[in-house]
């Protein structure tokens, strides 16, 4: 586990990237969901949030590829918008905790001591509830929004990225660059930033790949349980509450978004599960 | 005299025998007790950390002066922070979480209310993981490379990535839509539950109490998609912990004098290998049940089932502070004992591992 990342191990795994099937297919799934949320206005066949009573409920037709919902918005239209939805919320919920996990997990590694206790203590109180329990309270203060939701699961993160950083650190700070770049005399900011930091990568890439999912998963949860997306918006988690009293009447209006949530999960899963193989070294 | 002096002795004797077992209990309770002073302190500020007014907050737009007024006298909001802190503690010291905003029923009452429906439904959730997870994880380390091996990894991968809503809605498609054989919603038929006298709130114990074995039956049938829903992600979880956990066992020596001492495969894997592979399973279960109690929150709204996550979801959605001070506590408390319980097991299934044990 010591070894830098070089050029020559890089070019290795992406080579071992390339030979793994399910990053091959984890890869075209992220790519599909990237490609159909830059295309939606094209994609998508009507106004996600355009209502219309009288065309309730109908079935699948080449009108309505998917049918329309409770109060006549077409499924499929909403469906490619939730797409941009999930994606945001993934990447910013992921950025905004990889951010702060980082900076925790790095002062707390790096300084030791009384900094590293208060920090990893607050982070192990918030890894000693069920997240969805966090996302609750923070939701309960902030109020229920789609931006609130985002929040939440952002701040429920926080504590794994500071964990997985602060493990790296430790690990790399005791290493010979690291006290050679002490010696001539680098600050401490320098040296976390420019020496310390990016030897942390590998595994930052991995967690942030599955975190997305993880991410996105949980915002469609609390979407679904009401306390995320504002009623009426396009995000997948959401259609699921809206639809579930008409699940017997109109079985797809369930099971489309459900199936993109599992998909696009899935893709970063697989993703993340294939990086971690080709990026640890001792698996080859 | 005798008898203290037989209380003095048993005592001394307990403390040198199990001087390790005590001080980590100790140590381990006074751990909760410091993460629970930490939560407690995280719902005591939730009033304070409400952007703008609290009271307005809670009461909405359309409340008027007098009640703002009442609500804010109600909450201590007018004493200085550290009283009310102090109270705050002393009250859920006794168990007093206050009134519901909404309910205005005490909210000890309300989780005494619900958290046996919930019991229940994680009890179930966790017997059905654990039994299927272990078996599929056996079959898939005995058959290692052939077809049952494949079958029940790929069905536990897809397990994983399974929303576990979707994967509720599907099962209520499937077999009280498509195929009608089971109820998707509540824990009883309206018209047993006027039958059936509530005396634990646990279903499965009031029916039999009460010799009602329609309801009973009633009951079970309940109980069975909520339970599979909440416990597919862990059962593929064990599964696959279960299977390496079992690979890296069946490898070593011990085994193959097992088998060549003429034992059966049964024996061998029942006896030999898997009492060596649990404490990896036990793990993975351990961590499993704060799953499972996140994971019950979106079963009970699927299932419409009366537990401790309907009622949570509901007073966060009302903005119930005083509900979710409670409930949050409370969750947290069983979370953090239901872990430590799962942490004394492993000294029984790994004697190398013995509690306390600074060597290790």
């Amino acid at each position: 586990m010591n070894t830098p990342i070089t050029v020559t191990s890089q070019h290795h795994a992406y080579r071992k990237l390339l030979r793994h099937r399910s990053a091959t297919i984890g890869a075209s799934i992220v790519l599909f969901f990237i490609i159909v949320a830059i295309f939606a206005p094209v994609i998508a066949t009507h106004d996600p949030r355009q209502a219309n009573v009288v065309e309730r409920l109908q079935g699948g037709s080449a009108e309505h590829y998917l049918g329309t919902d409770g109060v006549g918005r077409d499924i499929f239209s909403r469906i490619v918008y939730g797409t941009r939805i999930s994606l945001k919320v993934g990447l910013i919920a992921m950025t905004f905790s990889i951010g702060f996990g980082t900076l925790f997990g790095a002062i707390a590694g790096y300084y030791g001591g009384r900094a590293d206790n208060l920090i990893m203590r607050v982070m192990d109180m918030m890894l000693a509830m069920p997240s969805i329990l966090l996302a609750m309270v923070i939701v309960t203060i902030l109020g229920q929004s789609l931006t609130n939701a985002i929040i939440a699961v952002s701040i429920v993160y926080i504590p794994q990225y500071a964990r997985i950083l602060r493990a790296s650190v430790l690990r790399v700070r005791e290493l010979d660059y690291v006290i050679a770049a002490k010696v001539i005399g680098a600050s401490d900011r320098r040296i976390l930033v420019t020496t310390v930091l990016p030897n942390c990568l590998a595994p930052l890439i991995v967690q942030a790949t599955l975190g997305i999912g993880a991410a996105i998963l949980d915002a469609a949860g609390l979407s679904f349980i009401g306390l995320g997306a504002e009623v009426g918006e396009p995000e997948w988690g959401a259609m699921l509450n809206e639809n579930l009293k008409f699940i017997r009447r109109k079985p797809l209006a369930v099971t489309a978004p459900g199936i993109a949530i599992f998909l696009i999960v899935l893709g970063f899963n697989l993703l993340g599960d294939a990086l971690r193989d080709a990026l640890d070294p001792q698996i080859d | 005299m005798p008898a203290q002096r037989t209380t003095f002795l048993f005592l001394t004797f307990a403390w040198r025998t199990y001087k390790k077992l005590i001080s980590y209990l100790v140590q381990r309770f006074l751990s909760i007790g410091l993460s629970l002073l930490g939560v407690s302190l995280l719902v005591f500020f939730m009033v304070h950390l409400i952007p703008g007014d609290a009271a307005l907050a809670i009461l909405g737009e359309r409340a008027t002066e007098e009640a703002l007024v009442e609500l804010r006298k109600d909450m201590g909001l007018d004493k200085p922070l550290y009283y009310q802190y102090a109270k705050f503690l002393w009250d859920i010291v006794q168990l007093d979480f206050g009134r519901s905003f909404k309910t205005k029923q005490p909210v000890i009452d309300e989780i005494k209310r619900y958290f046996p429906a919930t019991v229940e439904l994680t009890f179930a959730a966790m017997t059905f993981s654990i039994l299927f997870g272990i078996a599929a994880g056996i079959i898939a380390a005995v058959y290692r490379g052939r077809f049952w091996d494949y079958v029940s990894m790929s069905t536990s991968l897809a397990g994983i990535s399974m929303p576990i809503f979707w994967l509720g809605l599907m099962l209520i498609l499937l077999f009280s839509y498509f195929v009608p054989i089971l109820p998707s919603t509540g824990r009883l038929d309206v018209v047993l539950d006027l039958d059936v006298p509530s005396r634990t709130g646990f279903y499965l114990i009031d029916t039999l109490l009460a010799g009602n074995f329609a309801a009973f039956r009633n009951a079970i049938a309940h109980l069975i998609l909520p339970a599979i829903t909440l416990g597919t992600i862990p059962l593929a979880i064990i599964a696959r912990m279960t299977r390496s956990s079992l690979l890296e066992v069946l490898n070593q020596p011990y085994i193959t004098t097992a088998y060549a001492k003429g034992l059966s495969q049964w024996t061998v894997i029942s006896k030999h290998a898997m009492k060596n592979s649990m404490v990896p399973i036990l793990t993975i279960i351990g961590l499993e049940v704060g799953y499972l109690m996140g994971g019950a929150i979106l079963t009970e709204h699927i299932f419409s089932w009366p537990g401790l996550g309907s009622w949570l979801r509901a007073s966060v959605e009302a903005r119930d502070v005083r509900a979710v001070q409670g409930g949050v506590l409370f969750v947290a408390t069983v979370f953090m004992l239901v872990n430590l319980t799962v942490d004394l097991l492993y000294a029984y299934f790994d004697p190398r591992i013995r509690v306390g044990d600074e060597s290790k």
